[in-house]
């Protein structure tokens, strides 16, 4: 069976400072993997070398058995690579309409038609339409991004992601300041993504890490600490230590 | 559940067109026939909106701050002017297609240049551009002309039926007419998902990339775009005044194509036309208070609009045109949004 | 073989030059990230100021010059006060309208009240003519500015190295937030560096009328120049901004001595090669921000 994601070896030094050491990660089909540290482990920048923002000193980066070290962003994502982001960098003026509907035509081959106006195409539509319907978002699809509610923000947040239909989703803290009352939609969202997309959860909370993920990875300072199954991790001697004080569970 | 159809038409309900906009264009219209002893300065008009909107392409809706828009502008000046001059094509449309693309293959190559890098570096590319297609066209004073420009340009008819007449009443509406088209060129690509991509790419590129837009790829396509557009703005100027100097590449001429665009707000197309409008208007009255020196009333109108801000401004100061603005745009957002508040 | 020391010679004359006058323009992008392309308007200004005082005045060349500093750094000050600091958190376009506003301005008022006619400065008799030093033709005028812009620039490393201001001000530019963080109060230093800088430049444009020209066009037609000082040089250091001033211009002395006739070219295409093999100049360390 070829993995899902794969790094080998993933080097990343800023000046001095080494923020990945010799990282090899592996994400099977269909898993639900989280990747857990403390603050300053390095998780952003692991986020940023697999999506192709930064470029690593050394190492590879395999997505379904294909080399993607080389690849552009927008080149991962066409591949099925997604991510969501942690801080709101949706776009305020945009509707929900509208930023799917980027994602949409881009992933069908039509984001560079410069003739024909949005909205004429009924594939891109129609999938529009699907995703609106599935993250909740059809009663807000004509508001601008910056007038929705903090949930339903985190929600579209997602749904662009998805709508790139990506083989493997990268879910960067996705309850984020999320308040208590909305939390249950964005929860519900998660766990409801399909099968077939595996997904690599970042995230803080240690609740939606063991409800969700079979598979975990400690990251500390930049290199593999332990990986295992959420009950070896949550046995685990050093994993203890190194949240000491944060508490495994809390 | 919102239906596919839902979704498309209120996707496309951005794009229809507004009873005011049909306005604007009856009332452009309209002037050639109300005002004939005015078509020379129409005309400039005409032009100096056709070029801010090629400037709006870009900064208003990809957000390349530009200093060097005159290049291609010069490119089409000159192109059109050596067409007629020499011979090769007369026909005035067919030339000015020609001047053009000869804009939009410069665009293209030094695209790869500009899409690189910081702001600043923009800048700093985009000015050298200008400047460097000045020093050339001034070392290659046996083709050009140098300071003395091209001399004894004479223009064939439009179409072989319109003979240019010298109250520049054919040059008018030849003018207002490839407005009108291009302006509907371009109207169509920013409703497209190309031109919501480089919406997209303005706001933060980043997320663009990861939204997967190729971002260079469409930054490359509407610099390429604008430079033609550009272009024919240069070539409409050699072919209603029969003239093509070493100014066509000025840095004055970008910088003051800057605040057209400025005075009329970006993003919405209509604002480099009312800003072309405006800011004739303003050069006019400037000049009949102190002929030689209305240059430092335009710097002090620059400086007055960015300290007031530019948003502000189009609340408050232009109640009217922004009104009349978000009519045209048609959108519930505000239109006068500054570019990138970064 | 002379004639190359001697362009050499002339072209380290200009570079320091452009240094002098450019230099405070680094510290506008590197500290503030602000794009003023109004610096050469405070240089004008201290020519001017310089040509009042001796033209007009009879003062001497050399007790003029300090208030060509004087003069353009308060200029500079005021403006600072007044204008600028309300734009810095702005977006890079509203710089670039703002300063060329100025430079719009700039021009048209000296082109009122000056005219717009090339302005010559009085020099002393002392500085005219050119001397021979084994075989290399040397000019006084030139001898002069390399000393005095030498001994600048010095005295602004000697400043930045050794003094406490100095260190304040690397700090400042190193990390403007982590600076005020140490209780480094990051808009009076820039005030002041601010000021300082136009006052070099003021000096640098009263040196240098008898160089490049001192007319009302001058912020527009070496803007240009000062702009590719900072990009290339980067503006992370001094020492960066000086090479650059140097490399253009001996770089333009010779391109005009040994292919006149592709003019400014030569130095045109070289920047926006610069620019694109590296984006944050030459010897620029950190990605502009």
């Amino acid at each position: 069976m070829t993995l899902a994601l794969e790094t080998k070896g993933l080097e990343k030094q800023f000046g001095a400072l080494k923020v990945t050491r010799d990282l090899s990660l592996q994400v099977a089909h269909g898993a639900r993997h989280a990747l857990i540290g403390p603050n300053g482990a390095g998780k952003t920048t692991v986020i940023n070398l697999l999506t192709g923002v930064l470029k690593p000193d050394a190492g590879r980066i395999l997505l379904e058995g294909h080399d993607i070290t080389n690849r552009t962003v927008h080149g991962r994502v066409l591949r099925g690579l997604s991510r969501t982001f942690q801080i709101n960098q949706l776009y305020p003026d945009l509707t929900p309409i509208e930023t799917i509907g980027l994602a949409v035509a881009e992933r069908l081959g039509r984001g560079g038609d410069w003739w024909r106006v949005m909205g004429t195409r009924s594939d891109v539509n129609t999938e529009i339409a699907e995703n609106l319907a599935r993250f909740h978002l059809t009663d807000v699809m004509n508001e601008p991004t910056a007038t929705l509610a903090y949930g339903k923000q985190r929600l579209l947040e997602i749904a662009v992601a998805i709508a790139s239909k990506p083989r493997v989703l990268l879910l960067d803290e996705p309850a984020a300041g999320v308040p208590e009352s909305e939390r249950h939609d964005i929860l519900a969202a998660v766990a409801s993504l399909p099968r077939d997309v595996t997904v690599l959860l970042i995230e803080h909370d240690m609740d939606l890490v063991f409800s969700f993920a079979d598979r975990i990875s400690v990251l500390v300072n930049g290199a593999m600490l332990v990986e295992g199954t959420p009950d070896e991790v949550a046995r685990d001697a050093r994993v203890k230590a190194v949240y000491l004080g944060e508490g495994v569970d809390g | 559940m919102a239906t596919s159809s839902d979704v498309g038409r209120i996707a496309r309900a951005h794009a229809s067109w507004h009873w005011s906009e049909i306005a604007f264009w009856c009332l452009a219209l309209a002037c050639g026939f109300a005002f004939p002893s005015r078509y020379l300065i129409m005309t400039d008009i005409v032009r100096l909106g056709l070029f801010a909107l090629s400037l709006d392409l870009i900064l208003g809706y990809a957000g390349i701050v530009s200093l060097g828009h005159a290049a291609f502008f010069g490119i089409g000046a000159y192109s059109a002017g050596l067409l007629a001059l020499h011979g090769v094509i007369t026909e005035p449309v067919l030339a000015l297609l020609v001047a053009g693309l000869a804009a939009t293959v410069i665009g293209f190559l030094t695209s790869f240049l500009v899409i690189r890098g910081v702001d600043l570096t923009r800048l700093m590319v985009t000015l050298g551009i200008a400047l460097l297609l000045e020093a050339l066209a001034e070392r290659y004073s046996d083709i050009t002309g140098g300071t003395d420009g091209l001399q004894g340009i004479v223009m064939a008819p439009v179409l072989g039926l319109f003979e240019f007449d010298i109250f520049g009443r054919t040059g008018f509406f030849y003018a207002l007419i490839v407005l009108f088209l291009l302006f509907l060129i371009a109207r169509r690509v920013v409703h497209s998902p190309f031109g919501l991509s480089l919406r997209a790419i303005k706001n933060n590129p980043l997320r663009a990339a990861a939204i997967g837009v190729p971002v260079n790829r469409r930054l490359i396509a509407v610099y390429t775009l604008a430079s033609f557009y550009a272009g024919i703005a240069g070539a409409l100027f050699t072919q209603t005044t029969q003239l093509a100097s070493l100014d066509v590449f000025s840095f004055e001429r970008s910088a003051d194509l800057m605040l057209v665009l400025v005075i009329g707000g970006t993003g919405y197309l209509y604002g480099g036309l009312i800003g072309a409008v405006v800011f004739r208007m303003l050069q006019e009255f400037f000049s009949t208070i102190t002929p030689e020196y209305w240059q430092f009333w335009i710097g002090l109108v620059l400086v007055v609009i960015v300290l007031v801000g530019r948003a502000r401004l189009h609340r408050w100061v232009l109640l009217v045109p922004n009104w009349i603005s978000r009519q045209l745009s048609g959108r519930k957002a505000a239109v006068a949004i500054p570019e990138s508040e970064a | 073989m002379t004639s190359i020391l001697t362009n050499l010679f002339d072209g380290v004359a200009y570079g320091m030059l452009l240094f002098v006058l450019a230099c405070g323009l680094a510290v506008t992008l590197g500290l503030m990230n602000f794009v003023n392309l109004a610096h050469g308007a405070f240089a004008m200004a201290g020519g001017y100021i310089c040509a009042v005082l001796v033209n007009g005045q009879g003062w001497p060349f050399f007790a003029a010059l300090p208030f060509a500093f004087i003069g353009s750094g308060l200029i500079g000050a005021a403006f600072e006060r007044g204008l600028y600091r309300h734009l810095y958190t702005r977006s890079h376009l509203d710089q670039v309208l703002f300063s060329i506003g100025l430079v719009f301005m700039s021009v048209a008022a000296v082109d009122y009240f000056m005219g717009s006619s090339r302005v010559f400065i009085n020099l002393p008799s002392a500085l005219e003519g050119q001397f021979d030093a084994f075989g290399v033709g040397i000019g006084r005028y030139r001898l002069m500015i390399i000393v005095i812009c030498g001994l600048l620039t010095a005295l602004l490393q000697l400043i930045l190295a050794k003094t406490r201001f100095g260190s304040r001000l690397r700090a400042a530019v190193d990390d403007p937030r982590a600076a005020s963080g140490l209780g480094i109060n990051v808009p009076q230093v820039f005030a002041f560096t601010f000021a300082f800088g136009c006052g070099l430049a003021g000096l640098g444009g009263a040196l240098s009328a008898e160089v490049l020209g001192l007319d009302p066009y001058f912020p527009l037609k070496f803007m240009i120049y000062f702009l590719i000082v900072v990009t290339v040089g980067g503006s992370s250091s001094i020492t960066g901004p000086f090479l650059a001033s140097l490399l253009l211009g001996i770089g333009d002395v010779a391109g005009k001595y040994y292919v006149p006739k592709m003019g400014p070219f030569v130095i045109y295409t070289i920047m926006i090669v610069i620019l694109i093999w590296r984006p944050n100049g030459l010897f620029g360390r950190t990605a502009a921000r």
